[in-house]
């Protein structure tokens, strides 16, 4: 695994191996000293042109427990904000010798611009690229939904029967996009509900069953429940009539919730809209994995880090 | 060269059970005892020698898997290695005499990876070292307490350990690498 750029690219056998070292990762954090020494003298370098919390944090958290050292970039307060394109950033990055780069960007293929472009001979990983893709987004949900099914004895196992319904906005989402993917090449079911102007083109290409009808798909007793965050800040256009209506019909409240088994999971990637797509008594309820996600979020990144910079073909 | 085997199953189940009475020997019985095997015939072996400790003792002995991976100061050379997985026994190991096992003692490079893991995890009283085999070539100063068998070999030949619950056949055989 030169880059981690998309879940497309990933094979059934490398998705559980990374989920396997990921296993590895997280009794790291029950011990004593969380830290290993495993990328230790590798720099680190996370280039975030986009708003993040926890994607920047766990990636930060991830590095630093494997001993590497972070150096974060955010294009606000930096030389971005005078002109500098991709290019020059990239080269500057070169010139410091970091050793992996972790990008975010607004525009959808920047990470596979980088990797490509010979700017920088060091692994690019994804950490989300406008509406495109979220890699270690998916690879975290994958590891909690195996986690959960299979605790102790989840290594080695793929998520075949499972059902995964994501529910949102779509169109918009990269998580869905790399869920979609990576869910499927695990085997699992994906399942799609969202209003049609919230789905992209092309969707009946995709390996999903897309349903209109949110009671109907929670009916269903999916093993899964995914929710979306409505991305206000990539809406310019009126994809429904107002809050509202989107939280009355495609809004998990609690009536919907008590449609669920008692050992459904929950999900959502964050930030969520209390109240909008999840209510708080969702996102509150045993059920929800909101926050298990964000701590196997350090061990995933983790188990990322170290498969591309440790060996030989990390330098 | 072909392979010319070393010990036969009964050979190590005797080597085995010397060494279990080594360590009950050394420790003055199973008090404070923790059996720690290595990725991945030490884990077998470090299971095996526990139950010899208890069927000998008749007290329990905790045991568990350590994986030194992540403390390895060979990971730039090698390919990207896959970690197995780190299992303490409940009671920890702090102030417990741990006993490192692992099946080929070579370089000594893994057990100095094995002692950083320790430090990680706890602070043991004593550690001490078992092994099945002591090929010799230490880069380290580095000394097993406990061994199967002593086997002088040349740095071009290969040790194979095969065991029951892994390979499904149990032997140790020695031969010359192909180049």
């Amino acid at each position: 695994m030169r880059h981690l750029l998309s879940t497309r690219d990933l094979s059934r056998g490398e998705g559980i191996t990374i989920l396997d070292v990921a296993e590895g990762m997280a009794e790291v954090a029950d011990r004593e000293v969380r830290k290993l020494p495993a990328l230790r003298g590798k720099t680190v370098v996370n280039l975030f042109f986009e708003d993040s919390t926890r994607t920047r944090i766990s990636f930060e958290a991830a590095a630093k427990r494997l001993s590497a050292d972070v150096i974060n970039f955010s294009a606000k307060g930096s030389s971005v904000s005078k002109g500098e394109s991709l290019k020059d950033t990239a080269q500057t990055l070169a010139a410091i010798g970091a050793d992996a780069v972790v990008i975010r960007h607004g525009a959808s293929g920047a990470p596979r611009v980088l990797a490509d472009s010979g700017w920088i001979d060091a692994p690019v990983i994804n950490a989300g690229d406008g509406t495109h893709e979220h890699p270690t987004q998916a690879l975290l949900d994958a590891f909690t939904i195996r986690r959960r099914l299979h605790g102790n004895t989840a290594r080695g196992r793929d998520l075949e029967g499972v059902s995964v319904t994501i529910v949102g906005d779509i169109l918009h989402s990269r998580v869905a996009r790399s869920n979609a993917w990576l869910l499927t090449t695990l085997g699992a079911s994906v399942t799609f509900v969202a209003p049609a102007t919230l789905l992209p083109i092309g969707i009946e290409n995709w390996p999903v069953t897309v349903l209109y009808d949110l009671e109907a798909a929670l009916g269903a007793h999916p093993d899964v429940v995914m929710m979306l965050r409505i991305q206000g800040e990539r809406m310019h256009a009126a994809y429904f009539p107002n809050a509202r209506e989107y939280s009355r019909i495609w809004g998990l409240d609690d009536a919907r919730l008590a449609l669920l088994a008692a050992d459904t999971m929950v999900m959502h990637p964050g930030p969520m809209n209390r109240g909008l797509e999840i209510s708080a008594g969702a996102a509150d309820s045993p059920r929800s994995t909101v926050l298990e996600q964000v701590a196997n979020g350090v061990s995933i990144r983790m188990a990322v880090l170290y498969l591309m910079l440790s060996g030989e073909g990390g330098k | 060269m072909p392979a010319r085997t070393v010990l036969q199953q009964a050979d190590i189940t005797r080597a085995l059970t010397r060494i279990s009475h080594e360590i009950l020997e050394s420790n003055r019985g199973p008090d404070n005892l923790v059996v720690l095997g290595i990725p991945t015939r030490g884990v077998v072996l470090a299971s095996r020698i526990s139950e010899m400790l208890a069927g000998i003792s008749g007290t329990p002995v905790p045991t568990g898997a350590l994986d030194v991976t992540m403390f390895r100061d060979d990971l730039g050379r090698n390919p990207t290695r896959v970690p197995s997985p780190t299992q303490m026994p409940a009671g920890g190991i702090d102030g417990k005499t741990v006993v490192l096992v692992d099946d080929v003692l070579y370089s000594g490079r893994t057990i100095r990876a094995a002692l950083d893991a320790i430090g990680s995890i706890g602070r043991p009283a004593i550690v001490r070292l078992a092994t099945l085999i002591d090929r010799g070539h230490r880069e380290l100063p580095i000394r097993p307490d406990f061994v199967g068998k002593n086997l002088p070999s040349a740095q071009n030949e290969r040790i194979n350990v095969h065991l029951l619950e892994i390979d499904g056949d149990e032997f140790v055989t020695i031969e010359e690498a192909s180049a």
